[in-house]
């Protein structure tokens, strides 16, 4: 079984997000990362984008596949992992650390809430991930 | 009586018919309405022997005029360069002769390797860091490019010199319709782009400014200038080329060119009534996963040799599907043989000499038809291996008669540009001598008479 931080949140796509003072940090989970194998790139959107709860923010690339990634919450990018161009793998190495992509300041406090807790997280992995 | 083109005899049928209960193939058409049925047999003529077939196609063929019947001064994106002749006993070997490409890499090193070897080519000519496999053509390039720099700057303008050729305009402004990109004409009086227009036109606004060089009007343009005011404003700079000219004249990369794009019928492709063609594409590394295309890839196997794959897939329709780069996923595999061929065998110094050949042969056609009474050159700007005479007689009127006389004068310019209704343009290659330039000279002087 995947590691599943207890103390984040987490989306249907596989996306988690960490309450990190008025800000929210971003990144894809360790089994969403095991699932898509090695990654090659990411694409992520410039400092001041805006990105839209469930909406894509960017693209994740593997050797496998390309998949969409989709914003926890609302509000402007105010930080991006640089080092991802460089050191695309750093997210199989460490999904939840370095693997880091999105710093963003949420427009709206209502939609943290809504997002998967650990606990129901690691119910959906368990049904297969769907 | 059986076909011989069809392949299931009158038997087969009768089974096939048996099969599914219909009594004849008539039976299989009964649900079309009879009003939008023809009534009565096709019209043809009965069918030939293949032998009257080919004597009749051949006389069909006779009355055209081509680069072989006559001396072309053909130009405007397709030309007359000479092709050497071991692209054409290359290309039919059996692993080589197909439209289409064996992609499977265990099956098609050979293929894929010269694919490759183009890349590396194109990328080296243009002096850009990466080339695709190709694309349909010069336009269809010039689109994808357009659509490329909109996904790169996530912006909406494209702004177009009008010495862009105009049909890579319209293929362009076809493509933009969909993503809803707004194309900006941009002035190119006395055959040149205005570059003071350009510093108003070009805004962050502008995903692309795109320019050709030689232009459609045969004459040369400042990249570096260009490239330096659309980067200003944050936009990339599109470059048209012809890559057989890039012997002589800088690779647009090295001048800042961000995409570079063009016609590479140039480079050992007959120009063959208009196409097939060579569409070329050159980017920077950093742009290459927006990149439309095919692209090979060298690798190793798993024993450390090396090979050719297909790469960087992930971008494309089959996998990214919707959110493909772009919808092309093929490339004009034959053609860009002819054209790794042809630079092969002509290597560094043999693509040096088309270029010097040609623009000298240019220069000195321009001078002679300039000496014709009434005629001159249209533009005053430095040209290449093409340019725009103006003429005292309608071109229309002037060219029958000329190819009577064994010439192809040239493209008249009335169909692109109206106010260039006296105009004709003229290209000039290396294969052009100077007794035919001469002789050229001496028709149109009768002819303008």
């Amino acid at each position: 079984m995947a590691n599943v931080p207890k103390e984040l949140r987490y989306t249907r796509e596989h996306e988690w997000a960490k309450q990190d003072g008025d800000r929210v940090r971003i990144g894809i989970t360790a089994y969403a990362q095991e699932q898509l194998g090695d990654v090659v790139f990411v694409e992520l959107p410039k400092v001041g984008a805006k990105v839209t709860a469930a909406k894509n923010f960017g693209v994740v690339e593997s050797v496998k596949a390309v998949s969409d990634l989709f914003s926890p919450v609302s509000g402007e990018v105010v930080e991006i992992n640089g080092e991802l161009a460089q050191k695309p793998e750093t997210v199989n190495q460490d999904p939840y650390g370095k693997g880091w992509m999105l710093v963003v300041k949420p427009s709206s406090k209502g939609e943290w809430d809504q997002l998967l807790t650990a606990q129901q997280y690691e119910e959906l992995i368990a049904q297969g991930g769907h | 009586m059986p076909s011989r083109y069809i392949a299931n005899t009158p038997d087969e049928q009768k089974k096939m018919l048996g099969v599914i209960g219909a009594g004849s193939v008539e039976d299989l058409l009964v649900k079309i309405p009879p009003k939008a049925r023809l009534g009565r047999p096709l019209g043809l003529t009965p069918a030939l022997a293949e032998t009257d077939l080919i004597r009749h196609m051949s006389a069909l063929a006779a009355r055209n005029a081509n680069a072989e019947s006559h001396v072309s001064f053909l130009g405007a994106g397709s030309y007359d360069h000479y092709i050497p002749s071991p692209i054409n006993h290359m290309i039919l070997r059996g692993e080589f002769f197909t439209a289409y490409t064996p992609y499977q890499p265990e099956a098609s090193q050979g293929t894929l390797r010269t694919i490759y070897e183009y890349q590396t080519m194109i990328a080296e000519l243009t002096g850009m860091d990466v080339a695709n496999a190709s694309i349909y053509d010069g336009a269809s390039s010039l689109a994808e490019a357009a659509l490329m720099a909109h996904s790169v700057t996530e912006r909406k303008e494209i702004v177009l010199s009008r010495a862009v050729h105009p049909l890579y305009k319209r293929v362009t402004a076809t493509y933009c319709e969909g993503p809803g990109l707004r194309l900006r004409d941009l002035p190119a009086p006395d055959g040149v782009t205005d570059l003071a227009a350009a510093r108003q036109l070009v805004t962050t606004k502008t995903a692309a400014l795109v320019i050709q060089t030689p232009n459609f009007y045969g004459c040369l343009e400042d990249v570096a200038a260009a490239a330096e005011l659309a980067h200003a404003a944050g936009a990339l700079l599109v470059v048209v080329a012809d890559p057989v000219n890039l012997g002589v004249l800088e690779g647009p990369g090295k001048l800042g060119a961000d995409i570079v794009v063009g016609e590479g019928q140039g480079l050992g492709v007959p120009a063959s009534f208009g196409g097939p063609n060579l569409g070329v594409f050159a980017a920077k590394t950093e742009l290459v996963r927006r990149m439309p295309g095919r692209l090979v890839g060298a690798t190793v196997d798993r024993d450390g040799k090396r090979g050719f794959v297909l790469t960087l897939q992930t971008r494309e329709q089959h996998i990214r599907r919707a959110k493909a780069t772009s919808n092309i996923c093929t490339n004009v595999a034959l053609c860009a043989l002819m054209a790794t061929i042809y630079m092969a065998t002509l290597g560094r110094r043999g693509l040096v000499k088309v270029g010097e050949l040609s623009t000298a042969k240019a220069h000195y056609a321009a001078e002679r038809l300039a000496k014709v009474p009434g005629v001159s050159l249209r533009f005053p700007a430095p040209f290449f291996k093409e340019f725009a005479l103006k003429l005292p007689k309608a071109p229309d009127r002037l060219l029958p008669r000329l190819v009577k006389q064994g010439f192809l004068a040239g493209v008249p310019l009335k169909n692109f540009d109206r106010s260039l209704a006296d105009c004709l343009l003229v290209a000039v290659t290396e294969k052009r001598t100077k007794a035919e330039i001469d002789a050229f000279a001496a028709a149109l002087e009768k002819a303008v008479a």
